[in-house]
């Protein structure tokens, strides 16, 4: 039996409502830090517990609010990133509909750390039915007196407002996110300054992602060491895993970080799909590069030993890919995807992910030149590192390392067209 | 038109905000569900709310794939072609959507009951192919689902 953190009350009926969450502890977290914690201490207890970010760069949660700076006499904001867009990624989604008082009660943590008073809830638009579910969660908090004036008579005043998005992957990006908030197109912007001290308005900012918060009231409910202990030792806890594609029971699945893969996908999973065999796994969002039967064999799901394989855990969303999958067909479906989605702000991202999209067609269409798949290759080498944000670097690994492990799928399209209508 | 009550939310929108601006986007929103589109009222309306001018909020509108600036189907249809829908057969199975409905993507029916798009990922992908009408999630579909979805909305 794994722990369950944050999927634990997902089951219960009802288990939006507020007398749900009270009824399982809830709230019982921000009574203790308000009660009796310093904003350092919660801090403290969050660096404590290894949490890193669950939007994608991992980056260490506790440091995050640490950077904010306390003495700037400026007002601070907590901005909750529930923007949900990279491809094979829905578990926020699962949060935000069966336990929004689990981010709430994170936020109410999260802003009494930094000493952010005003916060919103950037969700995507598509999401439209979650944003009802979410403002009733916010009446009923309101109304228990969680949220608004004096909350819990500590003399902590807290607001939070729900902010819909309008479509545009890019806006997932903080800054980005920082930009569309402000009323205006979804540009990145360039860091430093980080949000974290230049945000939103100009003012020092945290953005975090959903399912980062949703864990933060059993941190500090049962304390950093204990969740630490859930994972491995330099990946804290537990996280969601959002697992598509071939297998027999996709869904999202909490599991302990450092699991294994195989595991995850043979066991949790039911394996894959009409007795097929494994031929690749996106083990992070479709920006994370493609793994290799053999190379998700041995991965354990933990920011480490991704990095070692030179992918990443990102978002935690895993799509799985059977023995007949084209991966030529995905890689090019993953770069259209970019090319769709690039903000069009610089060259190398808006032109490249332009031309790869025109080389995958052309290959597709049996136009394709023998120098076609090492030009792909180049071209995303070249816009590696050389664009404005992440979003360049994504679309880039999507292709190479794919044609680096699967050269025979893409070479397969350059023989003489009878073939491949034969294929 | 813009209704006297979709003109007072906006009114309370802005006043969410510490700085108006911030308001644009819902405010865009509310004016797509009035009209079915941005018109050029609703537009002009918002830029004389925000203190901004027409281009400001008609160029920062067009930057995002959910507002457009003309009618759409009563039922919008959005199709999600990413990765984990494609994986699950969603090509094959948004064909026989379109030829259900006798149009392609990016078209709308000559009686204007639906228009369909082809969108990227929608946050379902672990119970895909799926779409999107209007608001409403319809997810593990199949060609026989699709059938009685589009009977439903007739
Ligand atoms: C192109 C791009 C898209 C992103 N999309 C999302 C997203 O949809 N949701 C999210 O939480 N983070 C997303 N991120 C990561 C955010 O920039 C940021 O790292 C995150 O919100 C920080 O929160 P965390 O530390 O709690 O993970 C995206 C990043 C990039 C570069
Ligand atoms: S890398 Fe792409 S998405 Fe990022 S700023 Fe440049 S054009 Fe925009
Ligand atoms: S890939 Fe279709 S909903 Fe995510």
């Amino acid at each position: 039996m794994t722990t369950k953190v944050i999927s634990a009350r997902f089951d219960l009926p009802d288990s939006h409502r507020i007398e749900t969450y009270v009824a399982e502890g809830g709230y019982n977290a921000l009574r203790k830090a308000l009660g009796g914690m310093t904003p350092e201490e919660v801090i403290e207890e969050v660096k404590r517990s290894a949490l890193r970010g669950r939007g994608g760069a991992g980056f260490p949660t506790g440091m995050k609010w640490d950077f904010v700076p306390k003495d700037n006499p400026k007002p601070k904001y907590l901005v909750v990133n529930a923007d949900e867009s990279e491809p094979g990624t829905f578990k926020d989604r699962v949060i935000l509909e069966r336990d929004p008082h689990a981010l709430i009660e994170g936020i109410l943590l999260g802003s009494y750390a930094i000493g952010c008073h005003q916060s919103f809830i950037y969700i995507r638009g598509e999401y439209w039915y979650l944003i009802d579910i979410l403002e009733q969660a916010i009446a009923e908090a309101r109304q228990r007196g969680y949220l608004g004036r004096d909350i819990l008579e500590s003399g902590f005043d807290l607001d939070i407002v729900v902010h819909p998005g309008a479509g545009a992957y890019i806006c997932g990006e903080e800054t980005s996110l920082l930009e569309s908030l402000e009323g205006k197109r979804g540009y990145p912007r360039i860091k430093p300054p980080f949000p974290a001290v230049v945000g939103l308005y100009g003012c020092p900012t945290a953005v975090n992602n959903v399912e980062t918060l949703a864990s933060v009231p059993p941190i500090i409910l049962r304390g950093g060491d204990w969740y630490r202990s859930l994972g491995t030792g330099k990946s804290g806890g537990t996280r969601l895993f959002a697992v598509s594609g071939h297998v027999r029971k996709p869904g999202v699945y909490e599991l302990p970080m450092g699991y294994p893969l195989k595991k995850l996908i043979e066991q949790d999973c039911g394996g894959i799909r009409n007795g097929k065999r494994l031929k690749a796994v996106i083990p992070g969002g479709s920006s994370a590069p493609i793994l290799t039967a053999e190379e998700a064999e041995r991965a354990t799901l933990d920011f480490e030993c991704l990095a070692e394989l030179k992918s990443m855990l990102g978002s935690g969303a895993i799509i799985v890919m059977d023995e007949d999958t084209d991966i030529f067909k995905a890689c090019w479906r993953m770069t259209e995807f970019y090319e769709h989605e690039s903000c069009g702000w610089c060259v190398p991202c808006r032109e490249g992910t332009r031309w790869m999209s025109k080389i995958f067609e052309r290959i597709h269409c049996g136009e394709g030149r023998p120098r076609d798949i090492d030009l792909l290759a180049e071209l995303s080498n070249n816009m590696f590192g050389r664009a404005h944000c992440p979003l360049g670097d994504a679309s880039a690994w999507a292709v190479e390392p794919a044609i680096r492990k699967f050269r025979g799928e893409f070479e397969k399209y350059l023989r003489p067209p009878a073939k491949v209508a034969a294929s | 038109m813009i209704s006297e009550k979709a003109n007072q939310q906006m009114d309370q929108m802005i006043a969410r905000y510490p700085v108006k601006r911030s308001a644009m986007i819902p405010m865009l929103h509310l004016v797509q569900a009035e009209e079915g589109y941005l018109s050029e009222d609703g537009i002009r309306l918002i830029a004389s709310k925000l203190d901004l001018t027409y281009m400001d909020v008609s160029n920062t509108a067009s930057f995002y794939t959910m507002f457009y600036r003309r009618p759409m189907g009563k039922y919008r249809i959005q199709w999600c072609r990413s990765i984990s829908c494609m994986l699950c057969g969603g090509d094959a199975l948004r064909e026989h959507l379109e030829s259900r409905l006798g149009i392609l993507k990016g078209q709308m029916t000559p009686d204007g009951r639906f228009s369909l798009a082809e969108v990227e990922c929608l946050g379902a992908c672990g119970r895909a192919p799926m779409m999107q009408i209007n608001a409403d999630y319809y997810e593990d579909l199949t060609p026989a689902g699709i059938d009685r979805i589009l009977e439903s909305l007739k």
